[in-house]
Order: C-alpha cells, then structure tokens, then sequence
C-alpha cells in the first residue's frame, strides 16, 4: 500500500510567478519525510504539487516531473482525480465536513468511487479506519452525530480516517498539528509513528523538534532572498540533518538562527 | 471629569475612568444604531400585525355571513367552498413554478460561483440579475402573445404521448393553462433564487472544497460533497423568496391563465387543460372591479387566506432548516 515518488526537476508556478525552483526529491516508500523550513518557502506549495491540488488555484501550474510507480503524474494521460485518489492529504485546519456525521465524514471519500458498501463492509470500514486513526475509542458511541461537534484534535484525526479510508498509497500532511494543542499533537505524532508501517508519509512542519521526533528523512526549503523563488536546499537522514547538516543555512535554520 | 477647558494638552489624552462610559466617543453611536435597529424591526412587526388586522377586520363580514348573502356573487358557493379552489390553484400554479425554476437556478448558480470562467460568469449573473428588473406586466405580454402559442404544440405532444399520466391527460388548446402560467412565474422567480444561491454557494469554505477535491471528488462529486450540503438552508430559504413571489404574483398570471369556467372541476389536477384553474392574486385583481359591499369583504377574505398560506409556508422552511441545524455548519 505504499509507493515511492520520484520528483525531478520540478519547477512550480502562481501564474508568471516561480514560486519554487528545481526540486529533486526522492521519497521513500513506508517512511516519513518531513519537509522545513522558513515561512514562505515553497514548503507547502511544494507538498500540493504531489497530489497535484497545487493545480486547482487559477493560473496556478507545475513543471517536470514526479513519477510514482513508474508513471508521471504529470503525464498528459494522468487524470488529476485518479491521483489524488492515491495520495491522500490532511490539511492544516481540520476541515471534516460540517454537513455530515462522522460515520458519513469516513465513507465520504469510499462514497466516491461509487463502489457499492453493504451495510457490514462500510462498518467494518469505518470502524478499521477510526481504529486506524486512533479514534475509535473516543467516538464509537456516536458516529452519527456531526463531526464539526469533536475537538480541534479529533477533529483532525477524523480527517486522518478520512484519508486512510480510501487506502491511499501516500499521505501527505500539511502542518496537521498546526492548529492543535500539546496533547492533540502527541496524538497525531504517535498515529504518525504507526501509520509509517503501511504509508509514505510526507509531512509539512514549522516545528523542528516535531521533525525530528516523527521523521526519518528530512527537506529543508529555504529562499535565497525575499522575491526569489524558494528550492530544496539539501535533505538528508533526519539524524544527519539536525547532527551534521552539510550546509550552513541548514545549520542556522535547525539551530534557530532565522525563520 | 468634567466639561471645563484643560489648558494643559497632557491632561487631554489622560486616559478617562473606566467606570465613566457616557464619555466614550463610540457611545452615541452605538445607541443610534441600536435604537434604529430596534425601531426598524418594530416597524416591521407592526406592518405585518397591522395588515394582518386589516385583513381580519375587512374579511369578518363575509366569514360572518350566511351564504345566501353572499350567493350572488359566488354563484351560491359558501365561502370556504368558493375560496378552496382559489387556493389550490394559487398553490398548485406556485409549486409547479417551483418545480421549474428551483433545479434551474441552483444549476445556473453553481455555473456562475463555481464552474463558469470569470468572462463569463459576470455576464451571466448580470444578465440573470435584468430578469428581475423586467415588470410582470411585460412578462404578462410576453407570456400571453409568445410563449403560449409557442408551447401549445409541446403541450399537444406531450399529452398525447403520456396520456397514461392523469396529469398530463387531455390537452386542448389554446394553452392558456395553469402550466403555461407556471412557465412565466418560474422565468420571474429564477433571478431570485439564483442570485441568493449564487451568493450562498460562494461563501463555501475553501477547506471544505479542498477536503473533497484532495479525496478525488470530481467537479460535480465538489457540488454534492461540499458546496450544496453547506448551501442547503440557504437555497431553501431563496426557493421560499420564490414561492412568496410565485403566490402572490398577479398581472402575469391574469393575462396568461383563463380562469375555471362554469362546470369545470374545481380542484383539477389536469395541469394541461385550460379553463381549469385560477389564483387568488389573478381573481381579486380580475372581480374587484364589480365588486361592492359584502362582495369586497369575499375578495378580501380570499386575501387573508393568501396571507396564511405565505405564513405557513416560511414556518414549514425555517422547520426544515432547522431540523438539521446541527450539521449545517454553522458552529
């Protein structure tokens, strides 16, 4: 259930403007990469070209190349809604959706690809999927009330189990505990931990010391100069990065000297 | 403090008591607008409660009355049989409208908030915006010398092809029926219902679009996820605008719907058929000329029953609205 993607050369625009600039990234399958770096960078932008929702912004494009399985998810033939039914995403607010209860909130995704669920198959699903987002326990007596009704962690983990639901061959987080508090976050970090076993995991952080504790590769982004566009700067172990990172800019960011 | 002159500038912009309110620079405005909000809702209240009472007081008479007192101008109906029909018609000319213009308008304002290139969405909203800006009178023309003699033929084909359906059953022209006057309220009720949708539909957060675009949700799988579960209340609430018009709307529906004739059915579903149906707005319009004394108070009774008909048509949409409040998304 997990795949490798392959990205090269990768170039990302907002109309005219080239927001990040020749990326070359090689994530690894059942392993979590973080990506950091100073605000504006091109972190975030870059984590939405994955799954290609970097696209639905007007004007907004992507140049090169990110091949999973063999296959460019740029290519011309590659239909952007297959894809990002194989390349789950959580965002940084949690967004379950407010008009449906959170039984319907972890089919939605399921729902999608018109299969047909007997009535035990979307059970099970449910119940798989909640376990799988270390949930179940807190919402099992009331998965039909709204989901907009949980906790800002809660809620983020329903939208955990939202994604995994559909079995996706990679999961790509976008500061998911950004909006969340302590505990909230050692919840999703621990989940991170388990979820690696079956998933690619690709996470945006603000947060170093997050990066370190969940990740086994780590990105830095960084702009050369404000205006300019962002790129990879290096990526490496996660150990070597916050140990010995080979740049000096790497080495000022992790030691708190900017961003 | 008080009003005397500060000569000295530092004493100006000491900061003043918290305890003394009725200094504060924003105070008396905030009164004014609290006081106008008030008085205007007051205002609104009393409008209603004072046409309810007019209506109540000119409609006792005729309530009061005994049939026969009445029988010449109803053709010896009491006055609940000859008000019935009335209302029936008015409902049943209302809600085929909506029928028509409801899918129509949701369609036209996702098109404009959400699918539409921005060349074109502007232009269609303007333009859909100038049918409202249109009189019912025009449209009453309009209806009357085009749309009628245009539809007659669809009208013939269709009833005749499902002529299995009672509803559809028996068409005769000219189609001066209660659908042709439905066509022409639902062209008037569509600019309502499309420009609050429209407006309702863009306020979706963009989270909850990028949730389900980030689950593969194609576009129309976006519309049914996310933007017409969070537009729900509000598209009711549009359609209820529409309805409001749809039911009292007068000059368009006179000139286009020949009233039931002598002998025709008074509460016919052939929808088809001309000579079948009429509203309560059309009648008052079409009798009160002739009318006089008691006759008035009849028009005027068929009017207050209009008024509760619109009343209890909000409160069945504000319970619908409600019922699921909890997943509308508003907390």
């Amino acid at each position: 259930m997990s795949k490798r993607i392959d990205v090269s050369d990768l170039d990302i625009y907002y109309g005219d403007f080239l927001a990040v600039k020749g990326v070359n990234m090689a994530i690894e399958p059942r392993s979590v990469t973080a990506l950091i770096g100073p605000s504006g960078c091109g972190k975030s932008t870059f984590l939405r070209t994955l799954n290609r929702m970097h696209e639905v912004i007007p004007k907004a494009r992507v140049e090169g190349k990110a091949v999973m399985d063999g296959v460019d998810i740029y290519g011309r033939d590659v239909d952007p809604v297959e894809v990002r039914r194989q390349i789950g995403m959580v965002f940084q607010r949690p967004n379950p959706f407010p008009t449906m209860s959170i039984k319907e909130n972890v089919l939605a995704g399921v729902k999608l690809n018109n299969k047909r669920l007997s009535r035990s198959d979307a059970d099970a699903l449910v119940e798989r999927s909640l376990r799988g987002a270390n949930l179940w326990n807190e919402v099992k007596d009331r998965l039909d009330k709204p989901g907009s009704g949980l906790s800002g962690g809660q809620q983020q983990r329903l939208c955990i189990a939202r994604a995994i639901a559909v079995s996706p061959q990679v999961l790509l987080m976008d500061e998911p505990c950004s909006a969340l508090d302590p505990i909230s976050t050692l919840a999703i970090e621990d989940l991170i931990a388990e979820l690696k076993a079956d998933y690619t995991i690709v996470i945006v952080t603000h947060n170093m010391q997050q990066a370190s504790r969940v990740s086994d590769r780590t990105g830095f982004f960084n702009l050369e100069a404000t205006g300019k566009p962002g790129q990879l700067v290096e990526m490496d172990d996660t150990t070597t990065m916050f140990s010995a990172p080979s740049q000096k800019q790497t080495e000022d960011y992790i030691s708190g000297r900017f961003g | 403090m008080s009003t005397d002159v500060r000569p000295d500038p530092v004493d100006a912009v000491a900061p003043e008591p918290l305890s003394d309110h009725t200094k504060h620079p924003g105070r008396f405005g905030n009164r004014l607008f609290s006081g106008i909000s008030l008085a205007s809702g007051i205002l609104i209240l009393a409008t209603l409660v004072a046409v309810a009472a007019f209506l109540l007081r000119e409609a006792l008479p005729a309530i009061t009355s005994s049939t026969q007192d009445i029988a010449d101008f109803t053709r010896g109906l009491s006055l609940g049989q000859y008000i019935a029909p009335l209302v029936f018609g008015t409902v049943l000319a209302a809600i085929i409208a909506l029928v028509i213009a409801v899918p129509l308008s949701i369609a036209i304002a996702l098109f404009i908030a959400h699918y539409a290139p921005k060349r074109l969405a502007g232009p269609v909203a303007y333009a859909i915006d100038l049918l409202a800006a249109i009189p019912s009178v025009v449209y009453g023309l309009w209806g009357f010398y085009w749309l009628v003699p245009l539809v007659g033929p669809f009208f013939d084909w269709v009833s005749t092809t499902f002529s299995f359906i009672p509803l559809l059953a028996d068409y005769a022209p000219p189609a001066k029926n209660i659908t042709s006057a439905a066509v022409v309220l639902a062209v008037m009720v569509l600019p309502i219902v499309t420009a609050v949708s429209r407006e309702v539909f863009l306020q979706t957060p963009r989270l909850h679009i990028e949730a389900s675009l980030a689950l593969g949700a194609t576009r129309w799988e976006v519309a049914r996820m996310a933007i017409l579960p969070f537009g729900r209340s509000g598209v009711i609430s549009a359609s209820m605008l529409g309805l409001g018009r749809a039911l009292g709307e007068t000059m368009a529906v006179l000139m286009i719907l020949a009233p039931f004739a002598k002998g025709s059915s008074f509460f016919s579903w052939h929808i088809l058929q001309s000579a079948q149906h009429q509203t309560i707005a059309a009648n008052i319009a079409q009798q009160i000329r002739e009318a006089h004394g008691l006759s008035v108070s009849v028009l005027i009774a068929s009017g207050l029953a209009l008024f509760a008909i619109t009343l209890v048509v909000n409160m069945i949409a504000r319970w619908i609205v409600s019922r699921r409040a909890a997943f509308s998304g508003a907390n």
